[in-house]
């Protein structure tokens, strides 16, 4: 906080940086704690009006982007500009930035109205009272305006928040896990309103989580972030269906990985072998580098079918079921192979009954072109250990 | 880092350290001064100059040694009783209160704000011979007719234990109130019964109370004189009578500042062995 | 036990066990009664004695009267020390915050260097024997030919109080979420505007019971206020020096006023709390 200002930042700063508007850009940003490396070189450029979420695991990195752009910390090298001006060293307080913090860091000393007036009140905005109703009819809590803070449930709490935030129309909104604190069912509420409110507000939201559902559910282009690094960005169902990294691969769902090797190609397609059987993926799925690989295919992806039945597309013989969990929508089966890998497949229960047992031979197939390729010397344990639940801590 | 923003908490200390250093600091380096001088040959009462007589140490020990273990027995003493009075009560308050936690705890603090000087005098006259405690028991011939209850080493302690109670009850109760209550309950639940999870899980996680408690009790109860001189007779002198009268009735600072020291010292001794003792033993 | 079913198919505890049932549940409470009476007995007798239509010592039980709590200042001296301790506890009040308040920002607020002797240096004068404390400021004040007094026993008593007006706000401004100066800066309040807004209005609670509790210190303080206050009598000198002779029921009197009256102020800031959070 107030510790650590660097010398003169004050009188660089152009009077205008609070009505900066734009894209939000950090180029090549390094934030370290002595020897501690929180976020590594990372560039990136988040457009406006857009719902954008940084997502990883604790100690990622996500909390301190955020915290730099907000202005809570500085950045150890390189710059974040909003549209063409450059915020990296101005205060909390120039920046056209808020924050809905993480426990809402709501004022218990203040009413509800006035925690939502607060910004204003320091902007010297005229129709306080006005503005203050407006936003408290939009989160839908108008008869809160007089309580105190410790007397609403955390998901007033977290409403009210969000209205403190987005009252002063921020050029950016930033949200630190701002559903961590809510139960399940309240937090999808939340989800699907949160939506709701950015579309109707049309500000830029930085979303930052660890839980993958909530940035899916939410956001328009999600970042995974990994050790202060991203290490992909793109649309939801891109990061789903077409993983580059075995990290990205395990933490966004679960992912089976095959050690494979490229033999060749045909056409548009790689022939790849996994343990000596042939199956083809398309070229620009891979991102081997070289001809080792791993194969990777979504357990859901995968058909289960009993030896002899005819299959289409891909397939791997040998397989033997070990393990059957009857869940309701799907069936989770762990098959066995040959090569003393247990693949994990989801069937859908179309027909009620789970079709398989353990202990039956099984072929498994799968369309070519739900087929990732990953580099050949990736850990493929890679953001599996990892547990969602973790609260971050800065 | 700008210049400005570092100087900050050094602005804040200054006036509040400057304070303490010419009105802490500088008298006990005085005090230390004092403590090795002798008497000017032929000078008056009082005039003393600076002959580095270390010999005032041993001197002013040698004279005083019963005044000395007195101080420390009965501040030990004193120490335990008011744990055994306060720990229960303290418990009681942090987990036993419900609704009535914040009036418990203002009640413990209350008789406090009556003088302390006025209660211990009450302690006197409830105790003494016009009392109703003395008389009663002896009618009942629980006590002998010539026992008395004031001027002896038990009401100096007594004296006390009450005196302290709240340093060693207020810092008790923050740490138990600290204590996570399911705590406790998974004790039971993993097969420990009452004593034992009290013993195993709640003892050692109020122990920084216990310890903030202890000091706060021993550390006044080992310099105090007022309890000795209203509740004792000359048989319970401590080391705080002694120092008071060689200041201002024989006029001897020299010997009432090496006594001051060895206090000061021999007390930042035990404490330091003791913090040490109980950090230790709270990692185990 | 209201009602007596008797039913062989609910099984009954044994009366032992329901004793010892009954026992450990109130062990406790059992204990808090004795504990509390045992605090309150020397307050209980000093307020029924300020009652005693005693004359000069009051040892022994005269009589029923409302004549001391009518003229509190009818024993000679009692309210010129009263006046004294007042005056004395208020300046030593209004000093040891100030001074405590600054420094438990300092060192709750800002790592630097120096911080850990900081802490050693506010902890020394609490591992002091008050006897100590007031016996080495009195031979600093000889020193320099300063004359014990009005002045020295107020600067003896902010000195003794700083450390716990420290340890006092440095709890408060602990237990401050970090998180909530931050949002204030999100929302445009500069260090100064947060400071005042949110800062310490969140800490004042803190403040004010550092001050009480350096009030009360210093009123009731009688070794430190010995040794540095020469002739001027003090609250607790008066009572310590007719104890000898047996005090007066005024000083009675305004002990037991003194005790409702900070009762009041405690129970009063307590309700103020309890509004403010509700």
């Amino acid at each position: 906080m107030v510790r650590s200002v660097p010398a003169g930042t004050r009188q660089l700063v152009s009077k205008d940086s609070i009505s900066a508007r734009g894209d939000l850009k950090l180029t090549r940003i390094t934030k370290s704690y002595g020897d501690f490396t929180a976020v590594d070189d990372l560039t990136l450029t988040i457009p406006k009006g857009s719902f954008f979420a940084l997502l990883g695991p604790s100690g990622c990195g996500k909390t301190t982007t955020l915290r730099m752009v907000a202005g809570l910390e500085e950045p150890t090298v390189g710059s974040i500009h909003l549209g063409d001006t450059d915020i990296t060293t101005t205060r909390p307080y120039q920046r056209p930035i808020n924050t809905v913090f993480q426990n809402y860091a709501l004022f218990p000393h203040l009413t509800i109205f006035e925690n939502i007036a607060f910004g204003l009140r320091r902007r010297g905005i005229k129709d306080v009272k006005e503005q203050v109703d407006k936003v408290l009819n939009l989160v839908e809590l108008p008869h809160l305006a007089e309580r105190k803070p410790t007397q609403l449930s955390g998901g007033q709490q977290q409403r009210i928040a969000l209205a403190r935030a987005i009252v002063n129309r921020p050029a950016l909104l930033l949200l630190d896990e701002p559903l961590g604190a809510l139960d399940l069912k309240l937090r999808r509420q939340m989800q699907i309103e949160l939506k709701w409110i950015q579309r109707e507000v049309g500000l830029t939201f930085v979303h930052v989580t660890h839980d993958q559902e909530e940035a899916m559910t939410m956001a328009d282009t999600i970042a995974v972030m990994n050790e202060g690094k991203i290490e992909q960005m793109g649309t939801p169902a891109d990061l789903y269906d077409n993983p580059k990294t075995a990290f990205v691969a395990n933490f966004l769902g679960q992912s089976n990985l095959i050690k494979g090797k490229i033999e060749g190609s045909d056409g548009d397609n790689l022939v790849v072998d996994l343990f000596g059987q042939k199956i083809s993926m398309p070229k620009s799925r891979s991102h081997a580098v070289d001809n080792s690989m791993y194969a990777g295919i979504r357990p859901e992806k995968f058909r289960i079918s009993l030896v002899g039945t005819p299959v289409r597309g891909n397939s791997l013989t040998g397989g033997r079921i070990e393990d059957v969990s009857y869940i309701g929508v799907s069936t989770q089966y762990v098959v066995a192979m040959p090569w003393g890998q247990e693949v994990m497949v989801f069937e859908q229960n179309d027909d009620g009954v789970p079709p398989f047992d353990k202990g039956d031979e099984v072929n498994i197939s799968w369309e070519p072109n739900f087929t990732f390729g990953l580099r050949g010397d990736e850990d493929i344990e890679a953001g599996t250990e990892v547990n969602p639940e973790e609260l971050e801590e800065e | 880092m700008s210049l400005p923003k570092v100087r900050v908490p050094y602005l804040l200390l200054f006036p509040g350290f400057a304070f303490l250093f010419t009105f802490f600091i500088l008298p006990i380096i005085n005090l230390a001064q004092t403590s090795t001088q002798t008497p000017i040959a032929g000078g008056d009462t009082g005039q003393y100059e600076q002959t580095l007589a270390f010999s005032n140490y041993v001197q002013a020990f040698l004279d005083n040694k019963e005044q000395f273990g007195r101080s420390f027995l009965y501040a030990t003493l004193a120490t335990l009783f008011a744990l055994a009075i306060a720990y229960p009560l303290a418990y009681a308050i942090a987990f036993k209160s419900g609704k009535f936690k914040n009036i418990l705890l203002v009640l413990v603090v209350a008789p406090f704000f009556t003088s302390f000087l006025l209660r211990t005098i009450a302690w006197k006259q409830i105790l003494g011979e016009e009392g109703f405690v003395v008389p009663g028991l002896r009618s009942l011939h629980i006590i002998g007719q010539q026992t008395t209850l004031t001027s002896t080493s038990f009401a100096v302690v007594a004296g006390m234990t009450y005196n302290f109670l709240p340093f060693m009850t207020l810092p008790l109760y923050a740490s138990l109130e600290r204590i996570d209550p399911r705590t406790i309950e998974a004790a039971g639940d993993l097969y420990a019964n009452g004593i034992t999870a009290f013993r195993r899980v709640t003892v050692p996680l109020s122990l920084p109370g216990v310890v903030a408690g202890t000091l706060l009790t021993f550390i006044p109860a080992a310099g105090d004189y007022v309890n000795a001189a209203i509740l004792g007779s000359p048989n319970t002198k401590m080391i705080g009578n002694v120092i008071e009268s060689r200041y201002f009735k024989i006029v001897d600072y020299p010997t009432a500042a090496a006594l001051s020291f060895t206090l000061m010292a021999a007390i930042l001794i035990l404490v330091t062995l003791y913090i040490r003792k109980a950090g230790t033993e709270e990692l185990v | 036990m209201t009602q007596k079913i008797k039913d062989a198919s609910i099984p009954t505890i044994p009366f032992k066990a329901r004793f010892s049932r009954w026992f450990g549940r109130n062990l406790l409470r059992i204990y808090m009664i004795f504990g509390f009476t045992y605090l309150f007995i020397p307050v209980a007798y000093t307020f029924a004695f300020s009652f005693n239509d005693s004359g000069k010592s009051n040892l022994i039980w005269k009589g029923f009267t409302l004549g001391n709590w009518q003229n509190p200042c009818g024993a000679p001296e009692v309210c010129n020390a009263l006046g004294n301790s007042i005056k004395i506890g208020l300046l030593a009040t209004t000093f040891s915050t100030i001074l405590g308040t600054m420094i438990a920002f300092a060192i709750g607020r800002y790592h630097f260097k120096g911080r850990a002797s900081s802490n050693l240096l506010i902890f020394l004068p609490m591992a002091t024997p008050e006897i100590v404390l007031g016996a080495s400021l009195l031979s600093l004040f000889l020193v320099f030919k300063i004359n014990p007094g009005f002045w020295p026993t107020v600067i003896a008593h902010v000195m003794f109080c700083i450390s716990f007006v420290v340890v006092t706000v440095k709890a408060r401004i602990a237990s401050l979420d970090p998180r909530l100066e931050q949002a204030a800066m999100d929302l445009y309040a500069n260090e100064l505007e947060t400071f005042k807004r949110v800062t310490l209005p969140l800490v004042a609670p803190g403040i004010a019971g550092a001050a009480l509790l350096a009030f009360s210190l210093s009123f009731d303080d009688f070794i430190i206020t010995n040794f540095n206050s020469g002739t001027l009598i003090t609250f607790p000198k008066f009572v310590y020096v007719a104890a000898a002779r047996g005090i007066p029921a005024q000083a009675n009197v305004i002990g037991s006023a003194m005790f409702f009256l900070a009762l009041a102020i405690v129970i009063a800031g307590q309700l103020v709390n309890r509004k403010k959070t509700r």
